[in-house]
């Protein structure tokens, strides 16, 4: 079962945010880094699943208190802005969760081949006898 | 519902990998005067081919969560592995002895240094550990070397435990050559060839009073890596002469707890680990970084200042994980990837009273796990000393997460004591991972302690314990070779108690 369907666009927004090249993904990779966090979080218990979405939620209606807008019709700079507010928070609960979002984030985005090879990696099983 | 099978056998390992599968090996004696000797390992079996290097693949197949365990604070991910082998599947293969003043200053009675080293010695060269030559260091190493001695530190090679190493960078991930030698390539084999039975996908979940041990062996997961385990999936009770634990601090310590033995009281207590920071630079030009062993040279600073550095690599999203922040900075140092140096820092943690494992309501393990000043310490020192090797290299910036903003260019070299501080360290906003846990089941003799210097729990002579949770502190190096000299001393002493034990 889907746990980011019910938020996809906050997720994405976040997501987008976190890695701005994230925001230039076609529905193929958005496809291929969604399925990657939700097999992240398959395995875990549905409480800290629950826990995601609420938090994902909260980052899409706080900025309402702020900005009087939602997380999505936010422009770049200010979603940045609200999560450099939680990532710095006096809170260890709320940081905790923005580090998780964050790590998903980055592992949708990083662990994808493509992406992988956009920066430049190129490990390879061969080792020394791949690059001569 | 299918029946339990019952079975016996005179000693059960639990448990395969620096330690268990050291006591394999040395138990195998037994085999031939008749003993039955079994080593059940929680995690699978893989084939040469499955190893393929990528990240999440691998992560997710050999550990822990996929290397994302949580300390119960939420603050740090412990990395240890379930696999024929255990977590010497995925080290690097950095073969260090230990130093004398550590374990002089255990003060377990009976365990001596000079001991401990000639049995290390012995397993050196079984394993073949010896120094990678020039031609195969990568420009990561060598850029660690000459920065170092500019920068004024004492810079050692990592003897490492390779055959045939091809340089793929992928230690971390299960060598897709095969070329470290950890248990899974020589103890293990050589104690099946002997006789000893080995069977995975083996979860113990307890010990009982009587010698029993309640075991779910698994069945393998549809499209999962590893081969099926040996026994049909299912529930067996296995009767043993002597049982020896050897799953790893969180695999051994959490198997006594939630077994209903008369244990000492302090099982979990002495919880230690070298949290580990990743730190990276960046150069003007592309370096070989992801090919070549990442981890041949280090700073041993533990005595003076309680940090040691490592060179090391990762991957994409470990090191995307490891960098403060997000966002375009963020997205800037990883596409500088080709260019980037890495050095990890491990802070030499000591044991402390608040830091213990202790087992949820399903018998599970939960580490529970403070950052002491002390520690928080070690790790701004090293992360300064790091900064210091990576400008002197030639870095043009630094990446330093203990800075604010965790950016130092090169023209700002000369502030690093300034710039990384304490008072950067943000609990739950800096990436902190350990993968050298220790302590859990202390070797001692007072009420501290769980076992005598030989492994032997103390109340219950058949029950021994052989992996990393003997240690009653931290080793302050990487410790698969201290586990082996232990685990072999432990095997010596069953070896001594078995006509007792047996009959």
């Amino acid at each position: 079962m889907s746990v980011l369907a019910a938020v996809q666009p906050s997720f994405r927004a976040i997501a987008a945010t976190v890695v701005p090249e994230a925001g230039t993904l076609d529905a193929g990779g958005w496809m291929e880094l969604e399925r990657i966090v939700e097999q992240a979080l398959a395995p875990r218990p549905r409480r800290l699943q629950r826990q995601l979405v609420t938090l994902i939620r909260a980052i899409e209606w706080l900025p309402l208190l702020r900005y009087g807008r939602r997380f999505t019709r936010l422009d770049p700079r200010r979603r940045a802005r609200v999560l450099e507010v939680l990532q710095n928070s006096p809170l260890l609960l709320l940081r905790r969760g923005f580090w998780g979002l964050r790590t998903l984030a980055l592992m949708g985005y990083y662990a994808r081949p493509a992406a992988a090879a956009s920066i430049g990696y190129r490990a390879d099983p061969r080792g020394w006898a791949a690059r001569r | 519902m299918t029946a339990v099978v019952e079975r016996f056998y005179d000693v059960v390992i639990v448990g395969s990998g620096a330690g268990g599968g050291t006591v394999a090996q040395a138990l195998a004696p037994l085999v031939r005067d008749g003993h039955r000797v079994l080593v059940l390992e929680q995690g699978p079996r893989f084939d040469d081919d499955e190893f393929t290097g990528r990240e999440l693949d691998m992560a997710g197949a050999l550990y822990a969560d996929g290397g994302g365990f949580l300390t119960a604070q939420g603050t740090m991910t412990l990395a240890f592995a379930h696999a024929y082998g255990g977590s010497t599947l995925v080290y690097t293969g950095t073969s260090l002895t230990a130093p004398e003043h550590v374990i002089r200053g255990w003060g377990v009675p009976g365990l001596d240094h000079a001991d401990l080293l000639r049995r290390s010695q012995r397993y050196l060269t079984e394993n073949n550990v010896h120094l990678l030559p020039a031609e195969e260091i990568n420009d990561n190493n060598r850029l660690f070397v000459e920065g170092g001695a500019r920068a004024g530190y004492r810079v050692e090679q990592f003897p490492v435990n390779v055959k045939g190493c091809r340089g793929s960078s992928l230690c971390n991930l299960g060598c897709p050559n095969q070329a470290k030698q950890g248990t899974n390539r020589v103890q293990l084999p050589r104690a099946e060839r002997d006789g000893v039975e080995i069977v995975t996908r083996a979860e113990v979940l307890r010990i009982e009073a009587d010698r029993t041990l309640a075991v779910r062996v698994a069945a393998k997961p549809d499209g999962g890596k590893g081969r099926p385990s040996e026994w049909a999936p299912g529930d067996y009770r296995l009767r043993a002469g002597i049982v020896v634990c050897a799953g790893g601090v969180m695999g051994t310590t959490s198997l006594l707890l939630r077994s209903r033995l008369p244990l000492p009281r302090a099982v979990g207590a002495r919880f230690t680990c070298h949290p580990a920071l990743i730190l990276v630079a960046e150069h003007s030009g592309p370096i070989t970084n992801d090919v070549g062993h990442p981890k041949s040279y280090f700073v041993d600073r533990g005595a003076e200042q309680r940090f040691v550095l490592e060179t090391c690599m990762y991957f994409p999203f470990t090191t995307a994980k490891a960098l403060s922040g997000f966002g375009p900075d963020h997205t800037r140092v990883m596409r500088a990837f080709p260019r980037l140096q890495m050095i990890l820092v491990l802070a030499c943690d000591a044991a402390t009273p608040g830091n213990r494992i202790t087992v949820d309501g399903a018998g599970r393990p939960v580490a529970h796990y403070h950052f002491t000043e002390e520690t928080v310490a070690g790790l701004v020192e090293g992360t300064r000393a790091a900064a210091r090797i990576f400008f002197a290299a030639g870095a043009v910036r630094v990446h330093a997460p203990f800075a604010d903003p965790p950016l130092i260019e090169a023209r700002d070299a000369e502030q690093l004591t300034d710039r990384i501080a304490a008072r950067h360290f943000n609990e739950g906003k800096v990436a902190i991972s350990a993968a050298h846990l220790m302590g859990g089941c202390a070797m001692g003799a007072g009420a501290e302690s769980v076992t005598d210097g030989w492994g032997r729990v103390h109340g219950l002579p058949w029950l021994r314990v052989a992996d990393a949770s003997l240690f009653p502190d931290s080793l302050e190096i990487n410790p698969y070779v201290t586990i082996m000299a232990l685990a072999d001393r432990v095997a010596e002493a069953i070896r001594v108690d078995a006509p007792t034990l047996l009959g």
